[in-house]
């Protein structure tokens, strides 16, 4: 079944000069394979191509069933430099809940907010 | 030596709460309370600041709220404080901190210790080689150069306990030696022993964000629902002498601590994971095992260290230019086409008055403002939009066109335009910060002491 990141993992960003890193972390140990083989680095920089412009780096920490996306030129010159509103990025986070995974329709019962 | 150390968490930026630091030094039963109150530019704004304000004493703002709520229970238990509350001014903050002390009937000869050696304005070019974010020389920083300082590690706060402080306050610290510095004096850690700093630090790095890892900057309704968000208590780490601790929280607070809020924080504002710098030791979180060995209580073990860098980070503030910003509201049907006209209008009249910017973003609060270009073309309209307008300039008179431009749309823009009153500054001035190295044998820190 295809749905969406937020049901899989959960997700939170940090600031670093003009560097935003977004870790995901999976909801169960049975589903972060599947977010491991799907959320690669090209496709987490694709899905937020026009803010993400440099490079972007994956570290994977399978205790934690976590991914930590480190992504450079990502903040609009850095925190105060920034023309963005949201000029840490705390919110930059939310975008990659709308990634789309396919997992197995056995996991369904590990999906979280599924109606 | 002790079995366990309580530390708990006071403060994780300057304009954090502090009720729920007077919570954790009265019903906290701590042996430490520690406040982290810095964000990156916080050194160069109080420089600017300083320069401009001779009354401004250049600590915390917040220093005698903070200690006002604290002290009181503190002194009662016995609970030690370590902050970075000095900024630029760790010997005028320790001052104020005895005169609290003194008002909250402190004994006479308690010992309050400032921690100096941080700033290296004047020295920064001579020992820096290379900034780190674009490899250009640091000289070439020499003209917008604000401040310079360096991130000093526990070392200097261990020392000031050695030699009897109650209460340590320092300038710019890395923020989780604040929260380490107590467990290496408590349980004699040697300074090079990384295997311990590493445990120690990584606890320290869980702490150094507060409510971040009791349920704060957490809940998302329906996928991660915390209880009284509005109730949050800051963390408590009981400390074993091998580094591993227990995270928890004062009970009948809101929040929760559980594996998710712990994983979260552990992975915040940290690139390689397996390679996390501090000025003390290289933390190693991907070795780190996690257990929720109860209501809000998780035990964190086997967060590994290797050897200290040769260097320091030295954070080097410089002054950038200006930014000017507005915005304006349209609501009901068609606010979207009214706001891409009143765009439009912008646009040319910025060109009319010859507004000379770096970088100007115009957007639509409610649509596309915070996720830009990322935002889904098919995204639905919403029912209010602001506009809004920023730029950033290289003279403060360019920035304040942005402004006197949006003052134009209240009687020459468009239709059913909704204005603040123009009663805010709408201009600021920008302190960029780049990093850069220096050898950690070039920082000397010193220690001062007041007493009671």
């Amino acid at each position: 079944m295809k749905v969406m990141l937020q049901h899989v993992a959960h997700a939170r960003s940090g600031d670093k000069g003009n560097t935003s890193n977004i870790c995901v972390i999976a909801y169960s140990e049975a589903l972060y394979p599947h977010l491991r083989e799907q959320l690669t680095a090209e496709r987490f920089k694709a899905h937020y191509a026009g803010v993400v412009k440099g490079p972007v780096q994956r570290y994977e920490v399978d205790g934690l069933w976590a991914l930590n996306f480190v992504a450079q030129d990502a903040l609009g010159g850095g925190v105060s430099r920034s023309l963005c509103l949201d000029n840490y990025g705390k919110s930059l986070s939310a975008r990659v809940l709308a990634f789309e995974l396919e997992i197995p329709d056995g996991l369904r019962g590990e999906l979280r907010g599924l109606t | 030596m002790k079995s366990l150390i309580r530390i708990g968490a006071g403060s994780a930026w300057w304009g954090d709460r502090v009720e729920p630091a007077q919570l954790n030094a009265e019903r906290g039963d701590l042996d430490y309370l520690c406040f982290e109150t810095m964000a990156e530019a916080t050194i160069s704004a109080a420089q600017v600041r300083s320069r401009r304000d001779p009354s401004f004493p250049g600590y915390d703002t917040y220093l005698d709220d903070r200690m006002r709520a604290v002290l009181p229970a503190c002194l009662k238990r016995g609970t030690r404080i370590i902050t970075n509350q000095g900024w630029i001014n760790p010997r005028g903050a320790a001052e104020r901190i005895v005169h609290w002390l003194r008002e909250c009937g402190a004994p006479r000869g308690m010992k309050v210790a400032a921690v100096d050696g941080s700033l290296i304005t004047e020295r920064v070019l001579e020992l820096t080689d290379r900034i780190l974010e674009n490899g250009k020389p640091t000289s070439s920083l020499r003209d917008s150069l604000v401040s310079a300082e360096v991130y000093q590690g526990a070392e200097p706060i261990v020392a000031a306990l050695k030699q009897g402080a109650h209460i340590v306050v320092s300038g710019r610290v890395a923020d989780p030696s604040i929260f380490m510095a107590p467990m290496m004096y408590e349980f004699g850690w040697d300074a090079l022993d990384h295997a311990k700093l590493g445990a120690g630090n990584g606890i320290g790095h869980l702490m150094e964000c507060g409510a971040q890892v009791t349920g704060g900057y957490f809940a998302d309704p329906g996928f991660k629902d915390v209880p009284e968000p509005w109730n949050f208590a800051f963390p408590i780490a009981e400390v074993s002498p091998d580094g591993s601790a227990v995270l928890t929280k004062v009970a009948g607070t809101g929040g929760a601590v559980t594996l998710q809020t712990v994983k979260e924080q552990m992975l915040y504002e940290v690139h390689d994971p397996a390679n996390y710098l501090t000025p003390d030791v290289v933390v190693d979180f991907t070795t780190a095992r996690l257990e929720q060995i109860g209501p809000d209580r998780v035990r964190v073990t086997h967060i590994s260290g290797k050897p200290r860098t040769p260097t320091l980070k030295v954070s080097i503030g410089c002054t950038e230019g200006y930014i000017g910003e507005d915005m304006f509201f349209y609501a009901g049907p068609g606010a979207l086409r009214r706001a891409q006209l009143a765009k439009r209008i912008l646009e040319e009249r910025f060109k009319i008055v010859k507004l000379d910017a770096e970088e100007i973003r115009i957007d639509y609060l409610g649509l596309n403002a915070i996720h830009g270009a990322m935002t889904p073309a098919d995204a639905p309209e919403p029912y209010e939009i602001a506009v809004r307008v920023a730029a950033r300039t290289r003279t403060r008179e360019e920035a304040i066109k942005v402004g006197r431009e949006v003052d134009g749309m209240a009687v020459s823009g468009i239709g059913m335009t909704g204005k603040r009153v123009p009663h805010q500054d709408r201009t600021r001035e920008i302190i960029g910060v780049w990093s850069s190295l220096v050898p950690r044998e070039k920082i000397v820190p010193s220690l001062s002491f007041y007493e009671v």
